[in-house]
């Protein structure tokens, strides 16, 4: 089924989820649930173990001096696969996920078998949660069943493990496109299976190409996803990922989420954010609530 | 491990986040009495009597405000005369100045005037502070352009100004409104009497001090305040060349009567009883937003509402079911507080007959959706949004204005029935249109009897761009260029 989406009226209710008026408690609330959410990500060439040990220690421990009520661990930590087992063991006996991206992020580019291989490898390694990447290529010259079968076949080699679908939505030239290809992504990771609640997320992009996670790609992504609970009840999970930097865009997306799927969303197994610099806004508004003035960035960011 | 404990994922932790109160703190400087503005200062009426305006919100008294009588209303007619022949002669870019830097003052004090707004007419701060203040400014800014380049907005002609104007607004959008008479009537260089609504006269009296600042010259406008009796005298009194009126098509129609034996212009913008005619083809979450926006914007008091929606057959019950969720997220309660959708029913008067009519519309058998009434504030007056299902066309709750936030929803199963169910009614103001397809839009709008329509959006409001109505919703537009020729001769 085809849902049109008017790009005017849908800008329109985006933005007014950045109207609303984020103090005190629900700050606080909100900053620290926003932690919780996280995917640090890093996803650079020049990546080293030694960094993401760091990384994974900030994960663990997001604020290291000593704040009341204490600051939750981040969600996961996301990195391309070479880095999974160093990552894997740095979070053990943590609660913090490893996320791992496959499928030739960020491009897709390579045959199907490679990519599929390269995720095999990423869980081999230790990867509780893969973020894959569609041929966005054949989805924008029609080809709508060859993105469902990858997606297909990326789930089955998932097995359990939890399956984040990336759209990059910036590539994808239109809300009307953004919409169906949600739509798909979530038909295909949920045919014929018995899909657990978070077990699938849509996410919106790389982190590689702009536009990343605007309001407008979102809200298209949790309207897929809220219409899909209807239908069916099951409970997809939404990333946005990629240009999210302040607290404040943070706060935004969550007040996104309550008014347009609702509270049961407002958890990490059902809505996560990529990002990597996030978190040392998120910590510093933190350190703010609780001491009255703001942390220089050398008191928060340690890796 | 068994499938059945592989599904076995962590218990869904959700959240109760919730948005804590966001108060705004700004409060203007309000005095405890306003004089009438007559003649550049602030004048004890010579009725001698005053009334109290009041913050429908809480029924906390704000301030006393002058009611003029006949030597008032006489003496700011006089005064607006005076002043005419000097300002009709100053060079249009002078004219300009003043209304460019009334818009700048407007800016500078929008957070003051947009507090006031609130508290003296119960809207929401984010409503006066995203809409109403840029609004009001954007109107200054535009029409200070148009002050000298009259002989491009009408070439070939040497237009004149017309007189004295006599301007009457009304409660709903106060500043906006003083905005959209006051700008164009200046720009062409008419001087002004403006009468103020009742509930609502607040704003006006600020805007007056800032004409103050801004050194405008005395008489060129002149404020009036009071109820029905002073509009009446403003509307009738033998020195105005010109009448411009927003209001209910009641009063529209008895100031019609009134000016009958005179050869005064007259610009009338009154009732309505909008369409929003929604095809099954349409974006779904898009026309959602529009039909709430149209119909719970102010409260639902806005002249142009979409207060009859017409939904494709076929879509009615999804459409209802998303209807009734996104209204289940609009806040409703203290209007100073910054994340409130819905505010406080401008007047007692207001409140009941929203009351009435709606159980007019219960006893004729439609039925009521409504919206948080448990939680809504004990003092001031407050009516929950809400929407009526099973709408006949003969209903009152689809024929009468109710300008408050309740929704008449019907059905139709072909475009010509849409057309003929929308145009179905005296009133003739604004129309919405949603579908996905684009020779629909043209042709809907092509017979949509409606002074604007709107297509895939609705309440879009622009200094440029003409606004009014045909029918029982009046006549003359606001705006644009179009805006202009009420007040040239």
């Amino acid at each position: 089924m085809h849902r049109p989406v008017d790009a005017v009226m849908l800008a329109r209710r985006a933005a007014s989820f950045t109207r609303r008026s984020i103090k005190a408690d629900s700050k606080r609330a909100g900053l620290r649930l926003a932690v919780s959410m996280l995917d640090l990500t890093t996803l650079e060439g020049a990546d080293s173990p030694e960094l993401a040990r760091a990384l994974c220690r900030k994960a663990i421990q997001p604020i290291p001096q000593p704040i009341d009520p204490p600051v939750p661990s981040v969600a996961a930590v996301c990195v391309y696969p070479r880095l999974v087992p160093v990552v894997r063991e740095a979070l053990l006996g943590t609660d913090v996920k490893t996320a791992s991206v496959a499928t030739s992020f960020p491009s897709g580019q390579v045959p199907i078998d490679t990519r599929l291989a390269e995720t095999e490898a990423a869980l081999a390694a230790g990867a509780d949660e893969i973020d894959m990447v569609i041929s966005r290529g054949a989805f924008l010259a029609g080809r709508f069943d060859e993105v469902a079968a990858e997606v297909r076949a990326v789930k089955d080699v998932c097995g359990d493990a939890h399956l984040k679908v990336i759209l990059e939505t910036g590539e994808l030239g239109t809300p009307d496109n953004i919409r169906r290809c949600a739509d798909l992504v979530i038909e295909a990771a949920t045919q014929g299976a018995d899909v657990p609640d978070g077990a699938v997320f849509v996410k919106t992009s790389t982190g590689k190409v702009s536009p990343a996670a605007t309001m407008p790609s979102v809200l298209l992504l949790l309207e897929a996803v809220r219409d899909h609970f209807r239908a069916t009840g099951v409970r997809i999970g939404v990333k946005p990922a990629g240009g999210i930097r302040k607290s404040k865009a943070a706060l935004h997306l969550l007040v996104m989420v309550r008014e347009t799927v609702g509270p049961d969303w407002l958890c990490p197994q059902l809505f996560r954010i990529g990002a990597s610099s996030l978190l040392d806004d998120l910590a510093r508004q933190l350190l703010w609530t609780s001491r009255g003035h703001y942390a220089a960035m050398h008191d928060v960011a340690v890796t | 491990m068994t499938s059945a404990e592989s599904r076995t994922v962590e218990a869904l932790t959700g959240s109760d986040w919730d948005y804590s109160p966001a108060p705004e703190r700004t409060r203007p400087d309000i005095a405890s009495e306003y004089g009438l503005f007559i003649d550049g200062e602030f004048k004890e009426p010579q009725s001698g009597k005053t009334f109290a305006t009041t913050n429908p919100a809480t029924g906390e008294r704000l301030a006393r405000i002058s009611e003029a009588g006949e030597a008032d209303v006489d003496a700011a007619m006089a005064a607006a005369r005076a002043a005419g022949p000097k300002w009709a002669r100053l060079k249009g870019r002078e004219r300009g100045k003043y209304l460019f830097r009334l818009a700048r003052r407007i800016q500078e004090c929008a957070r003051e005037l947009a507090v006031l707004e609130t508290m003296d007419g119960g809207k929401p701060i984010k409503e006066s502070r995203d809409v109403d203040l840029p609004l009001a400014a954007q109107h200054f800014f535009y029409h200070g352009g148009w002050a000298d380049k009259l002989q491009w907005a009408f070439a070939g002609r040497n237009v004149r100004p017309r007189g004295v104007c006599g301007q009457i607004i009304p409660w709903n959008f106060p500043l906006l409104m003083a905005a959209w008479k006051l700008a164009p009537a200046l720009a062409c260089g008419n001087t002004v009497v403006l009468k103020p609504a009742e509930t609502t006269s607040l704003s006006a009296l600020h805007l007056a001090r800032l004409l103050q600042e801004i050194d405008l010259p005395p008489g060129v406008v002149n404020i009036v305040t009071g109820a029905g009796d002073t509009g009446r005298l403003v509307a009738s009194h033998q020195a105005v060349r010109k009448v411009a009126f927003t209001g209910s098509t009641e009063v529209g129609r008895l100031i019609m009567q009134e000016l009958a034996p005179r050869e005064i212009p007259l610009t009338l913008e009154l009732g309505g009883k909008s369409a929003n005619i929604v095809f099954a083809d349409a974006a779904i979450d898009q026309a959602v937003e529009g039909v709430v926006g149209g119909i719970w914007f102010n409260q639902g008091h806005v002249c142009c509402a979409g207060s009859r929606l017409l939904v494709e057959e076929s879509i009615l019950e999804p459409f209802v079911a998303a209807l009734r969720d996104r209204m289940a997220q609009l806040r409703v309660g203290d209007p100073l507080d910054k994340n409130t959708d819905v505010g406080a029913i401008n007047s007692r008067e207001q409140l009941d007959r929203i009351r009435s009519l709606v159980a007019a519309g219960q006893e004729e058998g439609a039925i009521l959706h409504d919206a948080q009434t448990d939680s809504l504030p004990e003092k001031g007056h407050w009516f929950p949004p809400c929407f009526f299902t099973g709408v006949q066309p003969s209903h009152i709750v689809a024929r009468e204005e109710i300008f408050g936030p309740v929704l008449a929803v019907m059905t139709f199963r072909t475009p010509e029935e849409a057309i003929r169910r929308a145009n179905t009614t005296p009133y003739g103001l604004a129309a919405g249109v949603w579908t996905d397809k684009g020779s629909k839009i043209f042709e809907i709008a092509r017979r949509m009897e409606a002074g604007v329509v709107w297509c895939n959006t609705y309440n879009q409001f622009d200094a440029g761009s003409p606004f009014g109505g045909v029918k029982e919703s009046g006549f003359g537009r606001e705006g644009g260029l179009h805006g202009l020729r009420g007040y040239v001769r």
